[in-house]
């Protein structure tokens, strides 16, 4: 024991003896009062931090509240991007941003890749049509960890700027049971209250429509940083650009998952390849704000090729045990400070958790659906 | 019988630098699980990277204390007491190196990188990847992190009720 702690000890010893001889009755309630007071103080903090005492704090629950209030329970599913199936291949970087970013993932290198291309909305098993929002999930992974996954999209822009903004417009939008559509009042409610969106739902509108996912240009809409070796931070957005030539929609309107079979079609007979296009902020480019667009000015680098070369359902699939979350990056690939990856990842999370849980699923592209054609006849003689 | 002595230098800075990661550590921790706001991705971060020292530091702490003997507790204790206070001592030095085992083996079974101290250190999995254990390790997280934080309030009031009602210098032991 220290010196200076058994001087203490001992002037408490005598305080102690005092305080014996005095007598004082054990139960003030002052005294009680000072023995429950920090307790409670910090019972009422954690229960703050919790958002159990402000219920109307934007949180991981009401966010999929929200989009549960479109698409329904459905129970062991991903509560956004529902309706799916499993992609693998790999990417080869060419190193043409080495010198903007660190991250092993970009060198010229051959790395796997388990992907996802998916519908979105939450209903796992509705009906593929040429408007609906398509989007490509990947995991890559190279030897020394260092992940990056993404969900993109084939918006040109997301259609909100904030998670509150997206819980909003999923309440709007979502269908009245009585029409099974969105009610137009209540979307227009929203425009009205939202005017700085309409760029962007007016470009989300007048997009170009491709014929299916393989020919389709997925954006990763919310921007990042690169990091270089010094230091450097690039703001940057990317997208895949198919190299297979992007054809217009033919139009199906009765056929259920025409999308998925077209994919499943093309992976079997060739593989399927993208470009991994980066573009570089340009100084006026909003870095913040997935809804609005960059300039067409900027400078754009191909970074490297994304080659897809097997397919399956998500049944026991191997990307239905992995959550896209956007912010898993490589060292060397940062978050901007947009608020929408922060609600994503949030959100992603919670939604694995919970459907997790839940258990597996009977997914509407099932095996059968993605065997090899022979295979598949096989099975029916 | 009130002669308590004082717990060694290196239990009480263990206790004390631990007290506020703790503390910290459960409310960042109820904190995360609920936003979607822009301090989201750096909290889960220190989440992982504090989780993980109060780890190593439990295991240390563990060490320390069945080296060093602790001063007793005052003889003229309530039977009941003497055993609630060894009971919750051995519960809380379980959860301090349970909860970040599990928030460790839960990321593992989610597939998730596990990164700490930034970027520059990735834990490697200590279970299978496996979707079920991930929820199920998931909802243990939270379980157990309740009860950590229960039994932190209950000691908190019982080394006040030491300190302000018996003043029998159990609390002056820790100070």
């Amino acid at each position: 024991m220290s010196l200076l702690h058994r001087l203490y000890a001992t002037r408490w010893q005598r305080i102690e003896k005092m305080t014996t001889n005095t007598h004082t009755p054990p139960g003030s309630i002052l005294r009680w009062l000072g023995v429950i007071a920090l307790p409670t103080v910090l019972t009422l903090a954690f229960l703050w931090a919790g958002g159990w005492l402000t219920p109307h704090r934007l949180t991981q629950a009401s966010m999929l509240d929200a989009l549960r209030k479109g698409s329904g329970m459905q129970s062991g599913f991903r509560r956004n991007h529902a309706k799916g199936i499993c992609v693998a291949g790999w990417f080869e970087g060419n190193g043409n941003i080495s010198s903007l970013s660190t991250a092993t993932v970009l060198k010229k290198e051959r790395i796997p890749v388990i992907g996802r291309f998916a519908l979105a909305g939450g209903l796992p098993y509705q009906a593929d049509a040429p408007g609906k929002v398509r989007s490509m999930a990947l995991r890559l992974s190279p030897s020394d960890g260092q992940e990056w996954r993404m969900g993109i999209n084939d918006i040109p822009v997301f259609p909100v700027g904030t998670p509150q903004e997206f819980h909003d417009l999923q309440l709007a939008s979502r269908p009245d049971p009585a029409t099974g559509k969105p009610d137009p009042t209540r979307m227009q409610a929203f425009r009205t209250s939202h005017p700085w969106l309409q760029p962007a739902m007016a470009q989300i509108g007048q997009r170009p429509v491709s014929s299916g996912f393989a020919d389709d240009t997925y954006h990763s809409l919310d921007s990042f940083l690169l990091v270089a070796e010094d230091g450097t931070k690039t703001a940057i957005r990317w997208a895949m650009v198919p190299v297979q030539p992007a054809m217009p929609d033919a139009g199906h309107t009765n056929d259920h998952d025409y999308l998925f079979q077209q994919v499943i079609k093309d992976i079997h007979t060739h593989p399927l390849q993208w470009r991994l296009m980066v573009t570089l902020a340009g100084k006026d480019d909003a870095i913040d704000n997935p809804s609005k667009e960059w300039s067409q000015d900027d400078r754009q680098i191909d970074a490297g090729t994304l080659t897809l070369t097997g397919i399956g359902s998500e049944e026991n699939g191997p990307c239905t045990g992995i959550t896209f979350d956007p912010l898993v990056l490589p060292k060397g690939v940062m978050p901007s400070g947009d608020p929408i990856l922060q609600a994503r990842s949030a959100a992603y999370m919670r939604s694995f958790y919970l459907r997790s849980g839940e258990g597996p699923t009977t997914p509407a592209i099932s095996p059968e659906m993605t065997a090899l054609p022979a295979t598949a006849k096989d099975k029916r003689s | 019988m009130r002669n308590i002595e004082a717990f060694p230098l290196s239990s009480r800075i263990l206790h004390w630098g631990m007290a506020v990661m703790i503390l910290a550590m459960l409310f960042i921790g109820v904190f995360i699980a609920s936003t979607v706001g822009s301090g989201y991705h750096r909290l889960v971060a220190l989440h992982r990277s504090l989780g993980i020292a109060i780890l190593v530091l439990a295991v240390l702490r563990l060490g320390n204390r069945l080296r060093t003997p602790s001063p007793p507790l005052p003889a003229d204790l309530p039977p009941v007491m003497k055993v609630g206070a060894h009971a919750s001592h051995i519960l809380l030095y379980t959860l301090m190196i349970v909860l970040p085992l599990v928030g460790w083996g839960m990321l593992s079974a989610g597939g998730y990188p596990i990164p700490i101290w930034g970027q520059s250190v990735l834990l490697p999995p200590i279970l299978p990847h496996n979707p079920m254990l991930w929820a199920w390790l998931r909802s243990l997280h939270t379980v157990l992190a309740f009860l950590l934080f229960g039994l932190v309030l209950a000691h908190i009031a019982a080394a006040l009720f030491h300190g302000l009602i018996r003043r029998d210098g159990v609390l002056r032991s820790m100070l």
